[in-house]
């Protein structure tokens, strides 16, 4: 697993880039923080590297709405440059504000470049409050990098805006058709339920997206926060296997490998 | 040219916010709205063209599958006549964050906007006179401190510029006043100064010769204010105990109830691993051979009476910078949160004037520490709620805050040479008098006056502030850092340049507006400010870690001048104040104590066959039902170190009785958060009270698996107004109670915090005075997190045990408040049993003895197994005649319900008991029953006969519902 390297975008008001380097790290690679200042001066950082992940956490203090200002900064001064990373075979992440910042970059679901057209959105939850909870979450599909088919994962959520919506049903038949779910929230026994189930009423239980070429994912819940037994809320009570969390970090590693 | 964007929701999107509103002004007890629609308006200025603007908002501002816009100003819907509109604009000036991120954006897309300005605009549906619209305005929508209101839709939203301050300097006539002119100054600015310190200043100034400044009179009443400096816990206390004819038995003389009691007991401790104790921002401990921990409570009563949302997120945002404000500066890993209320069933009618409904209150304060500590990403991970009537004109918000650092920055000092220079975010008119606002008695006009004091905050400017001072501290770039909290910049530069002096500047303080004069500058509270020393030679470069992340971080003077602080602004002096008469000079003074125990007595209530009722009448009681509602709205695991959740068990909501963090991700050593309170035993004995809370903030981390060897407790005290002999008795003998438990547990208090007067006086002269109270908050070292434990039964089968005697103690219980009595047994710490039963307990559970175990604690035995089996999803058949009970301790009630201190239940499983019995040679314990796979809590007397029967989904039922909102 030599030279791997994940950079790791931080803005204000990110707060989860810490846990999400350590669980790459975990997983084998080399990950770095990259302040997006930082980012916007010298663009060319971006080749060393093969992972791009935009984090959790209020970046910009969800300014306007919840990942827009980090979005609109993608948008005009690196898009060409995400979409040249996405080209050369490499692979991008998205965690809960991550995922926001991905959806509202136009970056996932993705196929609409047009510029103005944004078709997919992530709004606030139907509780109308922020919650922490642990989520069950159904893959639904097999052409995404960092999902292992068939592998029902529990990982938490924690956020007040986690409701994917679409701008017409045709979006979301596309969506579905095209495999791009990468997650649903079920429960434990693989069912769709309402609410706390679905924890925020998002469409289709819809817990994660990824693009056309399966490189590029974003999802609510936070992988990073179960990469540990004692992350889990029942550890106490229950043997732990290997942390669902990880096996995200892991399947992106291993597909440099 | 001024171009408006305003966007709304489309119909087939909830709008939440006009919600909320809605239910608001319901709350305010105005029925006749029928909807509230609410729109975000951007208002723009600049040569825009409509193509442009039009790009603005579909691309920027509108969400395109959710939202809808208009250019222009938009009118109510036509035909509905009895619509009233309302805009909400800041007051000129005030910091925007969503306009300067807006702004930033807009040049993103390579356009121009002079600038953006933010408002909130209301369609509010349903008759309406003048007066309910101003008070909704005023309750519901608007903040008046940052805030103003246009109704209607023709006016014109305010400009954004405030005037100019033209440099005035103010002298103050002291030195002629006789005393009533004293006390009437000290009065008319606010000062809260007494006469023996008003004196003090004068005969300074006579000495000195001249009249002082306006700022050096705020200056002073700034340090001297009981927040600051704590003048009763500090000053010389006059103790007397006496019976009940009045005649006394006992006097004392106590010089320094701090020094004598707490800080005492961690001085003859002297544990090896306290680093730095009652010296810094936060108490110091060792966390392993390269990392410390520090910890720091604090309390922000009085302005979240006032502004519930804003006073409890400037709260936990203010106490985050006091670890932040340790040594060289801490990383924040944990939050806690502790809140005091009335009951939020309260209605309308039984509210005192000029207080804001209880419900409204927590729903306020839990909000306002739910975004703060959200979106500076520090996990909030332990805390309590206790409800009494006697909150209601001062409900408590205590907010803790852990942080980590480095062993070699755990002390900082600025140096002469060094610059002063002020970081994050900028100064405003905000929190002006917030240190001698919370030293005052709130009475019913408070609300009006001192909103003024309620501070505005911004968590994302001090997570900027917080990345980028670490960075800093990592290449050692400045020698000493602290907070600008109460009393502001004065407060902190004056605290960090007691030995040196220091010469600011005060025109180069940078302003949220114009037209703050230098007085308001120097002791404003605005938020997220500290101030950091840097050595001249590294200005450059710290400079640069600041700009590069968008921090303003200005140089505003130089440290050191003789142990003399100049202000200047605009090159003229506007104050001088000698260092060791501000930190020395204040006088101290001598107070009366009265002690007289209360006559109380035991009820004698009857005994019955059945106790299942009053069980769940516990299970219900607001204080002991279940906080899910607020623990979910904390995001309790960023920063993935969460090991030990608060709510646990089989369907993870199951009441914790504390926190394990790993601060350190590649490591398993760990940190266990736990807390004590219990206020209602105040009324029998403030004396017994502290040491219950103390016992019960280690019981909590004991039972996760934490070890007694290495826990440091912090204390908060919360009382009414200790000018009078019985309050400040009562906070005599809770000190007392805190010395000869932290003693008998080797727990040394690490740091601590007072806040007094939470006294209110009614319109109609009643003064309401709150139940003393004080917060224990726990921090143990865990050296494993994989052999913590949690307190939810795990299997069918397994032995249950119970640890430490039950005594005949219901008085304030929560079974004696369900009748209507006090009683007058206090829970009463056995200073001797205790510390036994702990370490035995503690070892058992290191030894891997133990599946489970919970503390006893409100609501007694009783409560504690139904929590265990509910949580674990199991029933428990249990005997009373083995639970193991003081001679004359024989009652069913006593049993169940009783309080007694030092208590556990512990899950066993049965081929480990023997090996437990031997462990416990020296402590009682009892087996007294077993975990049965029929889900039931059955509880059966000494005659074999159930008197508690009920299924556990009923009682989990009962003890979620009260607080399910």
């Amino acid at each position: 697993m030599t030279n791997l390297n994940v950079l790791v975008l931080r803005a204000a008001g990110t707060n989860c880039d810490q846990e999400t380097c350590f669980a790459f790290e975990q997983a084998g690679a080399t990950a770095r923080t990259v302040h997006v200042n930082r980012l916007i001066a010298e663009p060319k950082l971006l080749h060393d590297y093969q992972i791009l992940v935009v984090p959790g956490g209020f970046s910009y203090g969800d300014d306007v709405a919840a990942g827009r200002i980090l979005a609109n900064q993608l948008i005009h001064h690196f898009r060409d440059m995400v979409r040249e990373f996405i080209d050369a075979d490499k692979l991008v992440l998205g965690i809960c504000n991550g995922f926001q910042v991905l959806v509202k970059s136009g970056l996932l679901p993705g196929g609409n470049h047009n510029g103005n057209g944004l078709n997919t959105t992530i709004t606030y939850n139907d509780s109308g409050k922020f919650e922490d909870r642990w989520v069950w979450l159904e893959p639904g599909t097999d052409k995404c990098v960092f999902i292992t088919p068939g592998r029902r994962i529990y990982l938490p959520i924690a956020h007040g805006e986690g409701k994917v919506c679409f701008a017409e049903d045709t979006v979301l038949e596309q969506v579905k058709q095209q495999g791009q779910v990468a997650f649903r929230y079920v429960d434990r026994d693989g069912r769709f339920g309402d609410y706390p189930v679905n924890p925020n009423g998002s469409i289709d239980h819809i817990a994660g997206l990824c693009d056309a070429t399966g490189r590029v994912m974003g999802l609510m819940p936070h992988p990073e926060r179960f990469i540990h037994k004692t992350h889990h809320p029942r550890w106490t009570r229950e043997p732990i296997e290997d942390p669902d969390g990880l096996t995200i970090f892991q399947n992106a590693v291993n597909y440099f490998t | 040219m001024v171009n408006r964007i305003e966007i709304y929701n489309k119909s087939d999107y909830p709008d939440v916010h006009g919600q909320d509103v809605l239910a608001d002004i319901k709350q305010l007890g105005i029925r006749t709205v029928e909807a509230v629609q609410s729109m975000r308006v951007f208002v723009i200025e600049g040569d825009l063209k409509e193509d442009q603007l039009h790009r603005i908002a579909a691309e920027l501002l509108v969400d395109p599958v959710t939202e809808s816009y208009e250019l222009g100003r938009t009118g109510a819907p036509v035909g509905l006549a009895q619509a009233t509109l309302i805009e909400v604009h800041l007051q000129p000036g005030v910091t925007d964050p969503v306009a300067t991120s807006a702004e930033m954006a807009i040049q993103d897309m390579a356009l121009a906007a002079d600038s953006v300005r933010t408002a909130r605009k209301y369609i509010i549906l349903g008759a309406l006179n003048d007066k309910q619209k101003q008070l909704i305005a005023q309750k519901v929508l608007a903040n008046d401190c940052i805030e103003q209101v246009i109704f209607g839709r023709d006016q014109e939203p305010p400009g954004a510029q405030g005037q100019p301050y033209q440099l005035s300097r103010v002298t103050i006539h002291i030195r002629n006043l006789d005393d009533e002119g004293l006390l009437q100054l000290s009065k008319q600015r606010d000062l809260f100064l007494n006469l023996a310190e008003m004196r003090t200043i004068q005969d300074y100034y006579r000495k000195l010769d001249r009249e002082p400044t306006d700022v050096e009179l705020e200056m002073l009443a700034q340090t001297w204010s009981e927040h600051c400096v704590h003048k009763t816990f500090r000053g010389t206390i006059e103790f007397t105990e006496v019976n009940g004819e009045g005649t006394a038995q006992k006097s004392m003389v106590i010089e320094n109830l701090l020094k004598s009691t707490i800080a005492r007991a961690t001085r003859e401790l002297a544990r090896p691993w306290c680093i730095s104790v009652f010296e810094d921002n936060a108490g110091v401990i060792e966390f392993d051979e390269e990392y410390g921990v520090c910890f720091k409570v604090e309390t922000h009563n009085h302005p979240s009476a006032i502004e519930p949302y804003g006073g409890a997120a400037t709260g936990i945002g203010g106490c985050i910078r006091d670890p932040m404000g340790t040594g060289l500066g801490a990383k924040p890993i944990a939050n806690t949160d502790i809140f005091c209320f009335a009951p939020p069933d309260k209605t309308i009618e039984e509210l005192p004037a000029g207080v804001l409904h209880p419900r409204r209150v927590m729903k306020g304060v839990v909000g306002g520490v739910r975004d703060y500590g959200n979106r500076m990403g520090i996990p909030t991970v332990n805390g309590a709620i206790v409800f009494d009537d006697r909150y209601i004109g001062n409900p408590l918000v205590f907010c803790g805050n852990i942080g980590i650092m480095p062993k070699n920055k755990c002390f900082g000092h600025a140096r002469e040479g060094d610059l002063v220079m002020v970081v994050g975010g900028r100064t405003g008119r905000d929190g002006i008098h917030g240190a001698t606002f919370s030293s005052g008695e709130m009475t019913h006009e408070h609300e009006n006056l001192f909103s003024h004091a309620v501070q505005i905050g911004n968590a994302i400017t001090e997570k900027k502030m917080l990345d980028t001072l670490l960075t800093a501290r990592e290449e050692n770039l400045y020698s000493a850092i602290t907070d600008c909290g109460a009393g502001g910049l004065s407060s902190a530069v004056g605290e960090m340049g007691e030995e040196l002096g220091a010469v600011v500047d005060l025109e180069k303080v940078p302003l949220k507006y114009q037209g703050l004069n230098y007085t308001e500058i120097w002791i404003s509270e605005a938020q997220e400010r500290m101030v950091i020393a840097v050595p001249p030679e590294k200005l450059t470069r710290v400079s640069e870690i600041f700009a590069g992340e968008d921090v303003e971080a200005t140089v505003i003077g130089t440290f050191g001048n003789n142990k003399k602080l100049l202000l200047r602004y605009e090159g003229e002096l506007v104050g001088e104040v000698d260092m060791d008469f501000l930190h020395n000079g204040l006088p101290k003074y001598t107070r009366k104590a009265v002690w007289e125990k209360p006559a109380l007595q035991e009820p004698d209530l009857p005994e019955k066959g059945d106790y299942t009722n009053d069980l769940k009448g516990i299970l219900a009681d607001f204080s002991v039902a279940s906080k899910e509602w607020v623990i979910r709205q904390y995001d309790h695991e960023v920063q993935g170190g969460s090991s030990i959740k608060p709510l646990v068990g089989i369907d993870n909501d199951g009441p914790g009785d504390a926190a394990v963090v790993r601060p350190r991700l590649d490591k398993d050593r760990a940190i266990a958060i736990g807390c004590g309170i219990c206020p209602q035993y105040s009324d029998i004995d403030p004396y017994y009270m502290a040491m219950a809370a103390i016992d019960e903030a280690l019981r909590n981390v004991i039972a996760v698996g934490a070890s007694p060897d290495q826990i440091a407790i912090l204390d908060n005290f919360c009382w009414g107004n200790c000018d009078k002999a019985d309050r400040l008795a009562g906070l005599v003998r809770a000190a007392q109670g805190c010395y000869d438990a932290a003693m008998a547990y080797a727990s040394p208090f690490i740091s601590g915090k007072d806040s007094l007067n939470n006294e209110f006086q009614t319109d109609d002269g009643e003064t309401i005075n709150i139940p003393g109270t004080l917060l224990i908050s726990a921090m143990a070292i865990v050296e494993d997190a994989n052999r913590c434990i949690t307190m939810d039964v795990k299997k069918s089968g397994n032995l249950i045990v119970m640890v430490g005697e039950t005594r005949n103690e219901l008085g304030a219980s929560q079974y004696y408040k369900r009748h209507g009595e006090l009683g007058a047994n206090v829970p009463r710490v056995n200073l001797k049993t205790g510390p036994k039963i702990m370490s035995a307990v503690a070892r058992a559970i290191q030894e891997h003895l133990v599946v489970s175990c919970h503390d006893c604690c409100e609501g007694g035995l009783a409560v504690a197994l139904a929590e265990m089996a509910f949580a674990g999803g199991l029933g428990l058949e249990i005997n009373l005649s083995d639970v193991p009970a003081a001679r004359e301790t024989n009652r069913t009630d006593q049993l169940l319900f009783s309080e007694t201190t030092s208590r556990f239940i512990l899950e066993i499983e049965p081929e480990n008991i023997t090996k437990l019995a031997q462990l416990f040679r020296d402590v009682r314990f009892g087996q007294i029953g077993r975990v049965t796979e029929e889900t039931r809590l059955i509880i059966k007397d000494s005659n074999n006969k159930a008197i508690i029967n009920a299924d556990i989904a009923d009682l989990k039922e009962v003890w979620q519902t009260p607080l399910r909102w």
